[in-house]
């Protein structure tokens, strides 16, 4: 029984497991606002992150699953959302004379990429398109971790490696040659709120929204698995009370 | 048993017309009786009932949301995953449903291994799960196609490509399959028609299954057939009420994952939308697949790989004829019960390897857990003529009346075919 | 069901399992009712949708007598900036003569701008008389080409097979321009 219960284990750990041919280094730790059983998001940190997002990384990457209108669980009002929408123009149409035409945007739109296609985007950038982030936090392993890792894990190649034209040296991507130059420099960003902006401040903002990005009803499924899971225990040992019960006179 | 009898008016004017009550009530009721000492391992049978269930409502549901285009079907899952009222929760418990489902299947299949239950006269019974089992995974695999993320591309391709191995027609075959020279649009539609008929095919067979199984009832622990009505109970109250409490333990299990760990058996790269120019460096199908995976990757030779990966469920078709011993239960046979347990290890190594790349060590103990894997089969033809059994009980209800043991039967027939 | 071997405490003892039963049987019920809710509810509007459902619209650039459709929730929704002449017709109106009853000034928020549903009330055409040039039926407003009813220039019902005036969605003012349906 033991033995079998064991080799159950063994099975459901082999789940995520791979083997890793050139590896990047293992990620160093940090404990999330969002993890764990009651994991919930900081608000000012999303919010930083997404401050970072807009002012650093939308040069080149596309948030294209997130619309404005979601921002609202960041803790936006509806005026701002309007305000921030209409920064960005939309193409749209055809209109009644059948031609195409710019408009504002509204909280209905979607984030735009700030290239017009993959292939351009990879033109403009060495041959490697900048992916879009709406989903980068739940697409790599190790998760926001590793974005944070990422963001922060910039040095000088050892003294064997010869980098490519346009590459960098980045400790935690598997291969170690990244084509993204380092993004984040201290004091990239201006925060709204004060906080001092190292780049590990600005990584781990950043990756904290991007988690949301990835998983914005991240709140409501771990709320609703407190819930589910107390009845479903208190059930359990109701219908087990009841088994007892009913097998009674048989034993 | 009990026979049907009602005081409703409004049953009896149903049953006269459509006798469903007395149906069911010998189906599930009080008037069928089952073994009295079945353990929590007979639980699994329900339990893969109430993933069957539990895929389909929620499937259908998806299925309403989700657009089965090349150039749609990852959003759409985003679309249910982010703006869809609790689509998230139903996507979760869809892709962990699937997991579930092949949990409790496989503990319920070594379950029969362990116990016999594919002796006579039950072979039919497990042919008929067998053919659910395949059933099981067309389903899974092309349901895993649909998000059309990374992994779900370049699993498709790498699996229907192993048809191109069939002599003669192979290339047209694998045309045939894909609608085109690649995996593309065509074969997506139609994984997506398929992927929504095959469950109610699995209905269908299970209808069968459970058919089967109700002409002999179940097998029980000790593999012994019941002698009279003092070895039965009714299914009604015992193992309604004993499943209905296995459910709920599954549920916490169930939910712990889908409302904590959802990706746990997933790979991230799956939320990459799907590039057919940029293959994954390590291609690794859903959990429940590597162990054939291993197997089709451990022969070198393209043809004999796929047939050794098919042939290691096939196999399963004819165990009856290949496991000839009169002795059902592994409690009574020592030397069975030793390579059952090696066996279940050897299909956890070869999940194991599935997940590793087919290189260095893991190729090396790849080959050699295949080769058990099939070697097994053999030992199991040869031990049933070897293997001296302990004696059985001369009744289920003995071992428990004296207070439990094989031994107490020694005054019985030694070798009894149950 | 066999009996509990006990019948001194038979009473007790039956209580307790019936309570016992009960509970499982409750729980049972209220868990599935629960369970299936996200079933049926994911059939709503998601927020996508929801987020279109309301539309608005610059009245600025409408001239007086001009008369503009636009979109909402995928219907047509005519906006006529009405001049006096309508707005007068509009009112002088014995309510008794009207099939569907009902007072302009209960139909409008600004007697200068009408905005009602596109939608003739009969099957479902879209009446004419948004575009110059377009027939307005005998009573000025709007007329449906497909079984002739006429809407007068409050949009409602005055001859034809059509039941009911044109319906009026739910609007608000945002300001003096700009108004949001839905």
């Amino acid at each position: 029984m033991k033995r079998l219960l064991t080799a159950a284990v063994a099975v459901l750990a082999l789940g995520s497991g791979t083997a890793e041919a050139a590896e990047g280094a293992a990620l160093p730790d940090h404990s999330w606002s969002f993890e764990g059983i009651f994991g919930t998001f900081e608000r000012h940190e999303v919010q930083r992150g997404f401050q970072v997002y807009r002012e650093v990384c939308s040069a080149c990457h596309g948030l294209r699953l997130v619309a404005f209108r979601d921002l609202e669980a960041l803790g936006y009002d509806e005026d701002a959302l309007k305000a921030l929408a209409a920064e960005y123009t939309f193409r749209d149409g055809p209109d009644d004379q059948g031609e195409m035409y710019e408009r504002p945007g509204t909280p209905a739109d979607y984030f735009p990429s700030p290239f017009p296609n993959a292939k351009a985007a990879a033109a403009s950038n060495n041959g490697a398109a900048p992916p879009d982030l709406s989903l980068i936090a739940k697409a790599r392993k190790g998760g926001p971790s590793y974005v944070r890792a990422l963001l922060t894990g910039y040095e000088d190649p050892p003294a064997d490696v010869k980098l490519p034209e346009g590459a960098s040296y980045n400790r935690y991507f598997p291969g170690h040659q990244i084509a993204m130059p380092p993004p984040l420099s201290a004091d990239a960003v201006d925060y709204a709120d004060g906080t001092p902006a190292t780049v590990e401040q600005m990584a781990t903002d950043v990756a904290a929204f991007l988690m949301w990005t990835a998983e914005p009803n991240l709140e409501e499924r771990k709320a609703m698995g407190i819930k589910v899971l107390i009845f479903l225990l208190v059930f359990t040992g109701v219908l087990y009370a009841a088994k007892r019960k009913i097998w009674a006179d048989l034993h | 048993m009990s026979e049907f009898k009602s005081n409703n008016a409004v049953i009896k004017w149903i049953e006269y017309r459509m006798p469903i009550f007395s149906f069911l009530d010998h189906a599930i009721g009080r008037g069928y009786p089952t073994p009295r000492n079945l353990n929590y391992w007979w639980n699994f049978g329900s339990l893969a009932g109430v993933a069957l269930v539990i895929m389909i409502a929620t499937g259908i549901v998806l299925a309403m949301q989700y657009t089965a285009h090349v150039d749609l079907a990852f959003d759409s899952v985003e679309r249910i995953m982010r703006d869809v009222n609790y689509g998230w929760l139903l996507r979760y418990i869809h892709t962990n449903g699937g997991s579930f489902f092949f949990i409790v299947v496989y503990v319920h299949i070594f379950r029969g291994l362990y116990y016999g239950s594919y002796k006579e006269p039950r072979e039919l019974l497990w042919i008929l799960g067998v053919a659910i089992l395949l059933l099981m995974m067309a389903t899974a695999f092309m349901g895993y196609v649909l998000p059309w993320g990374q992994m779900s591309f370049w699993a498709a391709t790498v699996i229907t490509n192993l048809f191109s191995a069939v002599p003669v027609f192979g290339n047209e075959i694998v045309t045939w399959l894909w609608g085109g020279f690649s995996v593309d649009n065509p074969t997506l539609n139609r994984f997506f028609a398929l992927h929504y008929l095959l469950p109610f095919i699995i209905v269908g067979v299970v209808v069968l299954h459970i058919w089967a199984l109700h002409r002999f009832g179940s097998n029980n622990p000790v593999g012994i057939d019941a002698k009279g009505p003092q070895d039965k109970i009714p299914f009604h109250p015992y193992y309604t009420i004993k499943d209905a409490f296995g459910f709920g333990v599954f549920f916490v299990a169930f939910a712990a994952v889908v409302f904590y760990a959802p990706n746990m058996f997933g790979e991230p790269d799956n939320y990459i939308p799907a590039d057919r120019l940029s293959t994954p460096a390590h291609i690794v199908p859903e959990w429940y697949f590597l162990p054939y995976y291993a197997i089709l990757r451990a022969v070198p030779d393209k043809l004999l790989g796929v047939i050794a990966m098919f042939g290691s469920v096939c196999v399963l078709f004819v165990l009856p004829w290949i496991d000839r011993s009169p002795v059902r239960s592994a409690r009574f046979r020592p030397i069975y019960k030793q390579f059952f347990w090696i066996f279940l290890a050897d299909c956890i190594v070869l999940g194991y390897i599935g997940a590793n790349p087919p290189e260095g060590m893991f190729l090396i103990v790849g080959r050699i857990a295949t080769a058990y894997y099939f070697l097994h089969f053999v030992i199991m033809f040869f031990l049933s003529y070897v293997e001296r059994p302990r004696p059985l009980p001369s009744s289920i209800s003995e071992p428990v009346l004296k207070g439990g043991g094989a031994t107490a039967g020694a005054a019985a027939k030694p070798m009894e075919k149950a | 069901m066999p009996e509990s071997a006990n019948p001194g405490h038979s009473g007790e003892g039956e209580t307790r399992r019936d309570f016992l039963f009960l509970a499982a049987g409750a729980m049972g019920v209220v868990g599935t009712a629960v369970a299936v809710w996200p079933l049926i509810d994911s059939m709503n509007p998601a927020a996508d949708v929801r987020a279109l459902s309301a539309t608005e619209v610059d009245l600025d650039p409408v001239e007086v007598g001009q008369r503009i459709t636009i979109t909402w929730r995928g219907k047509p929704i005519y906006i006529d900036h009405r001049p006096q002449k309508e707005i007068d017709a509009a009112r002088n109106v014995n309510l008794d003569e009207l099939r569907d009853p009902q007072a302009d000034a209960d139909r409008v928020q600004k007697p200068e701008w009408l905005i009602v549903i596109g939608i003739c009330t009969h099957l479902g055409c879209l009446p004419k008389g948004q575009k110059v040039g377009d027939p307005r039926g005998e009573w000025g407003g709007w007329f449906c080409p497909c079984h002739g009813s006429h809407y007068d220039t409050s949009g409602r019902i005055r001859k034809g097979p059509a039941p009911r005036n044109l319906d009026v969605p739910p609007y608000e003012y945002l300001d003096e321009t700009r108004v949001r349906i839905g």
